[in-house]
């Protein structure tokens, strides 16, 4: 059993062993803060004693001394959202399963990270993993969940290693599997690796998949706070989401909420891939103007590189002119703009990449990774594909474009999931902002002028 | 708190239930929702995305088979973003269908060819040369079924069908995004995957693409040879479905008709599984007989329902010695026409061809078994679908509905009103009982009705007192209640001497190769009550109920079987079986 005194013990065991180690300086842009990524590149992920020794289960313990209604009033003061790409309020998830009445409640930490250019998700669990274990501690109590599943993708096998050295320890430490701190809350955590499919990134279709059936999305409502998995009231949480709940619950949600844009506090880490002299990943906070995250903190165009566009969040997102850089991050600051923040990853385009192919590649994604189960995204994704191969080759009509636009709404309209429903995204953004790049592609454009 | 919640429609103020769907609220209130994948009591999982609604405050269309009502709700089925939604929808399943309506056998009931009339859906996305198509798969190595990825539309229906009436999971859709296909858990090959042929997918399916493996050529091509004798022989539950075809009333009778168009088809002679119903009655009967006075296995069970022969030898292979040897009364036929009627006749057996009209896929593969034949000559040569039997009769202009009434005279004809009812869940135990109580008690009945065995409870149970014994009899139908009555019988609680078992719920008369109607009309008529009640109807106004008493039988004894059960019975009218609980297994 794990008591304070024993990690009090650790703490001052570990401090003393690892000398001056934490004191060390990170290399950081002025720009950045750390507090998610707080221990990266900080601690040994490996060691279960040096997250202790950086006060880590201490908002466990916190926790474990709170009322149920008051850690889910902490989390709903925090303001913080969702960070998978959705933006739903975490608090208010949590009130939703905490007041579902049933005998078994679950957890699930959703690490299914998948989009192409996104690997913010990977960078705290290789870094971190003990932050999430007690994130996802600190979200079973709140709502009287006791068991965990950590749902983790297959291609990242490192995180699998880091994961489970972490789970072991935390057994070891009687964190997991005993009762925790005095009280008779117990937790497991148990982690399942995904089979390589991109929509059991989506909630349902996750929960699908941990009950070993087919990756599909089920129709909502009810949603998995009522009915999840094995039809119990299940809280999904993505990876980044929970890792700062710890923190949150330790220094207060006040805390938490004056970080960053009011309407999603905090930081948001966001990954910056493509054309920029320092591509990588960096935790900032949110309302900051993406034309700052480009050249303050990626450092600018490569060299010999044109802007643009920067596209949000790959094969479901959408494109940002020069124009438009002075637009602040933030879910809804940015849906305003028909951008969807998503998890937060940014592809800088320069003036050779070619915006037709780009959306067919990204179509050709969405077309790999559909489930199957609904006619618009089924075969929908399918014909815009095609559609757009066969405008990049030159061989494009007007018409073509008029059907193209006309199935993107329509899979926007009707289709089943989220996959479906934002598979259209990067064609429409490239069409109201590039509309010229696919008609210059048309077949015999612009002769006879 | 009230039960029901206002809502509006296309601005009509509504009231409806708690828990009800948008579209069943519409349907109540005359609303036409299009829908494809939605099968009432079956399929509801909302993923064709044809009966989309727009809902006042949400983000996008919802399938109104799944979304629930709610105070104050406003719903709208017919704006512009719904309808340009339906219409995409089934322009993109259009692209991929392969368009074969005139050689289609769902041509007059295709659910889709009239979704795209009603909605005047051009096919442009197909036009385009450049747009690939899916690969076309068809899977027609089976003896039942054939399933043909190119019509599917994969709206799961087929899938949830056999979930709900087998509980097999026989079909699943296999692959993701635009490679899923519908194949049996064995992609290559439904014989082997545990499959029982009820044929309930094919009727599920809204299009052709699962279908009867083909019987019209074979019997087309022996109707063109001079050399071949060619017998026609209808189950009992043919001539109460067949007039569906026609647009008659469900649970018409056109007995007389079906003959005269076997006539006009060019059939040389009518022959009636009735007539071998009443002599399986006979067999079986007999046998039943001989267990009782000399300690054979109990319970006996009846053997005519192929689809339950195909479960027990498939999932309960401890239990076939309490199959009756007995053939099913089609092969028995089959057997008899080729060996004793043809003979009669100076005909061949070799020059003779056999044909059946069945409610059934399962009599597909049970005409294939190796053991299904006598003196090296196959008991029956093909067998053709109720629906089959349609398709000839429209392929060959023939109008049915000015036929005249035949009574063919042929002495394997004729048959008594216990054969009638063989086509209803509980027929053959009443059928059988008939016989069984008089001969046990040596005198005749005037009473013949028995009561207790009818209806469509899906597991009936009796006790009779017969010549001082206590019989228990049992009467179970469908595939699910087979599953529960094996549980019954393992429990050990009671003891039963004779239980009946149909494949399909309802009997025959709801068997898989029966006619296909479109789900409204399936609807509103319960189609098992209607077409039993024509069988019983029957049965009522014959002058003979009781098969001992068919004098075209008993002359076959005289003349040919010397007695039930005799030598020669046995080696024309008795089958053994099989154990293959391998299928099981490969599940």
């Amino acid at each position: 059993m794990i008591t304070l005194a024993k990690l009090m013990k650790i703490k001052e065991k570990t401090l003393n062993e690892v000398g001056d180690k934490f004191n060390k300086n990170i290399e950081l842009n002025s720009l950045e803060i750390r507090d998610k990524l707080r221990n990266a590149g900080v601690i040994n992920p490996l060691s279960i004693e040096e997250y202790i020794a950086r006060d880590g289960y201490l908002g466990a313990l916190k926790a474990s001394q709170m009322k149920q209604t008051d850690i889910i009033q902490e989390m709903k003061k925090s303001g913080l959202r969702g960070r998978g790409g959705a933006g739903f309020p975490t608090g208010l998830k949590w009130q939703f399963a905490h007041d579902a009445n049933a005998d078994q409640k679950y957890i699930i930490m959703n690490a299914d990270e998948g989009i192409p250019g996104d690997y913010m998700d990977r960078i705290i669990m290789e870094s971190d993993p003990h932050s999430v274990i007690e994130g996802m501690l600190i979200a079973g109590m709140a709502i009287g969940a006791t068991k965990g599943f950590i749902y983790l993708r297959i291609e990242y096998p490192k995180c699998k290693v880091v994961l489970e050295k972490a789970i072991k320890d935390a057994y070891e430490l009687g964190i997991l599997g005993s009762p925790l701190f005095n009280t008779d809350f117990k937790f497991d955590i148990e982690l399942r690796i995904g089979a390589g499919a991109y929509i059991c990134g989506e909630e349902t279709a996750l929960i699908e998949s941990i009950e070993g059936m087919k990756g599909q999305p089920r129709n909502k409502p009810p949603f998995p706070v009522t009915e999840g998995l094995y039809g119990k009231p299940t809280v999904v949480n993505n990876v980044e989401t929970l890792c700062i709940v710890p923190q949150i619950i330790q220094k207060g949600g006040h805390w938490y909420h004056k970080i960053g844009n009011p309407e999603t506090p905090g930081t948001k880490i966001h990954t910056i891939s493509g054309k920029v002299k320092r591509p990588g990943y960096y935790e900032l906070p949110t309302g900051m103007p993406i034309k700052t995250i480009l050249e303050q903190v990626a450092g600018g165009m490569a060299n010999g590189s044109d802007f643009k566009a920067v596209l949000f969040s790959g094969p479901s997102g959408g494109f940002l002119k020069k124009d438009e850089l002075f637009r602040r991050t933030g879910f809804d600051t940015l849906a305003k703009n028909g951008v969807q923040m998503g998890a937060g990853g940014l592809i800088v385009l320069d003036e050779s990449n070619d915006i037709v192919s780009l959306c067919r590649s990204f179509m050709k994604f969405n077309m790999k990774e559909s489930c199957g189960r609904c006619t618009p995204c089924r075969e929908g994704t399918v014909r815009i594909y095609e559609l757009l191969k066969k405008i990049e080759s030159g061989m494009g009509t007007d018409k073509d474009l008029i059907q193209l636009e006309d199935l993107s709404y329509y899979m926007i309209n009707s289709a089943f999931c989220g996959l479906g429903q934002s598979a259209p995204n990067p064609v429409l953004s490239g069409l109201d902002k590039f509309r010229n790049e696919f008609q210059n592609k048309l077949y015999n454009f612009g002769e006879g002028k | 708190m009230s039960d029901f919640v206002k809502m509006t429609i296309n601005d009509i103020e509504l009231k409806a239930r708690k828990g009800q769907t948008v579209l069943e609220v519409a349907e109540e209130n005359g609303i036409y929702i299009p829908r494809l994948c939605y099968l009432k009591g079956i399929n509801n999982e909302g993923d064709c995305r044809v009966c989309v609604v727009d809902v006042d405050g949400q983000n996008g269309l919802k399938s109104s088979c799944k979304l629930e009502v709610y105070e104050g709700m406003k719903v709208n089925t017919g704006n512009e973003k719904v309808k340009s939604s339906v219409k995409n929808s089934l322009e993109l399943l259009a692209a991929n269908h392969s368009f074969e309506c005139w050689a289609c056998s769902r041509e007059h009931n295709c659910e889709f060819l009239r979704l795209l009339r009603k909605n005047n859906v051009q096919n442009p996305l197909a036009e385009k040369q450049e747009h690939g198509r899916k690969e076309r798969v068809i899977r027609d190595s089976s003896v039942s079924l054939v399933l043909d990825s190119g019509k599917c539309l994969l709206c799961g229906r087929c899938v949830s069908a056999c979930h709900t009436y087998t509980g097999l999971d026989i079909l699943s859709i296999n692959k993701r995004g635009s490679d899923s296909i519908v194949e049996s858990i064995d992609p290559i090959s439904i014989d082997n995957s545990g499959c029982v042929y009820c044929g309930k997918c094919i009727q599920a399916c809204p299009v052709g693409a699962l279908t009867e493996k083909d019987g019209i050529m074979k019997v087309q091509e022996a109707l063109n040879d001079p050399k071949k004798f060619v017998v026609i022989q209808p189950a009992p539950s043919v001539r109460v479905a067949l007039a569906e075809e026609f647009g008659y009333p469900v649970g018409t009778n056109v007995e007389g008709k079906m003959y005269r168009a076997f006539d006009e088809l060019g059939f040389d002679d009518i022959g009636d599984v009735n007539w071998s119903a009443d002599l399986t009655i006979i067999e079986e009967g007999y046998e039943f007989i001989d267990r009782l006075q000399n300690g054979g296995v109990f319970p006996m069970f009846t053997s005519c329902s192929p689809g339950w022969i195909r479960y027990i030898e498939g999932y309960e292979a401890e239990y076939l010695p309490s199959l009756s040897s007995a053939k099913s009364p089609h092969m028995m036929q089959g057997a008899m026409t080729k060996q004793y009627y043809a003979p009669k006749m100076n005909i061949k057996p070799e020059d003779v061809f056999v044909v059946s009209v069945m409610p059934c896929i399962a009599k597909k593969f049970e005409i294939e078994r190796p053991e299904m034949q006598s003196h090296g000559h196959r008991d029956v040569d093909a067998v053709i679908t109720t629906r089959e039997l349609a398709r000839m009769i429209k392929y060959n202009e023939i109008n049915f509905r000015d036929l005249e009434e035949l009574k063919p005279k042929g002495q394997l004809s004729q048959f008594t009103g216990a054969a009638n009812i063989f086509g209803a869940t509980g027929g053959v135990m009443e059928a059988a009982l008939r016989t069984v109580v008089e001969v046990l008690e040596g005198k005749s009945f005037d009473e013949v009705e028995y009561k207790m065995v009818r209806g469509t409870e899906e597991i009936k149970e009796a006790t009779l007192n017969v010549h001082g014994i206590d019989v228990n009899v049992a009467v179970v139908h469908g595939v699910r209640a087979i599953k529960e009555f094996f549980e019954i019988l393992k429990s050990g609680e009671k003891q039963y001497h004779f239980v009946e078992f149909m494949g399909c719920i309802g009997g025959c008369v709801n068997g898989g190769g029966q006619p296909i109607t479109l789900p409204e009309t399936y609807e509103k008529n319960d189609f098992i009550e209607l077409r039993s009640k024509a069988l019983y109807d029957e049965d009522k106004d014959m002058a003979l109920r009781k098969s001992h008493k068919n004098r075209a039988v008993m002359v076959t004894y005289e003349e040919f079987l010397e007695k039930p059960n005799s030598h020669r019975a046995h080696e024309m009218l008795h089958t053994h079986y099989k154990n293959r609980e391998y299928l099981k297994e490969s599940k």
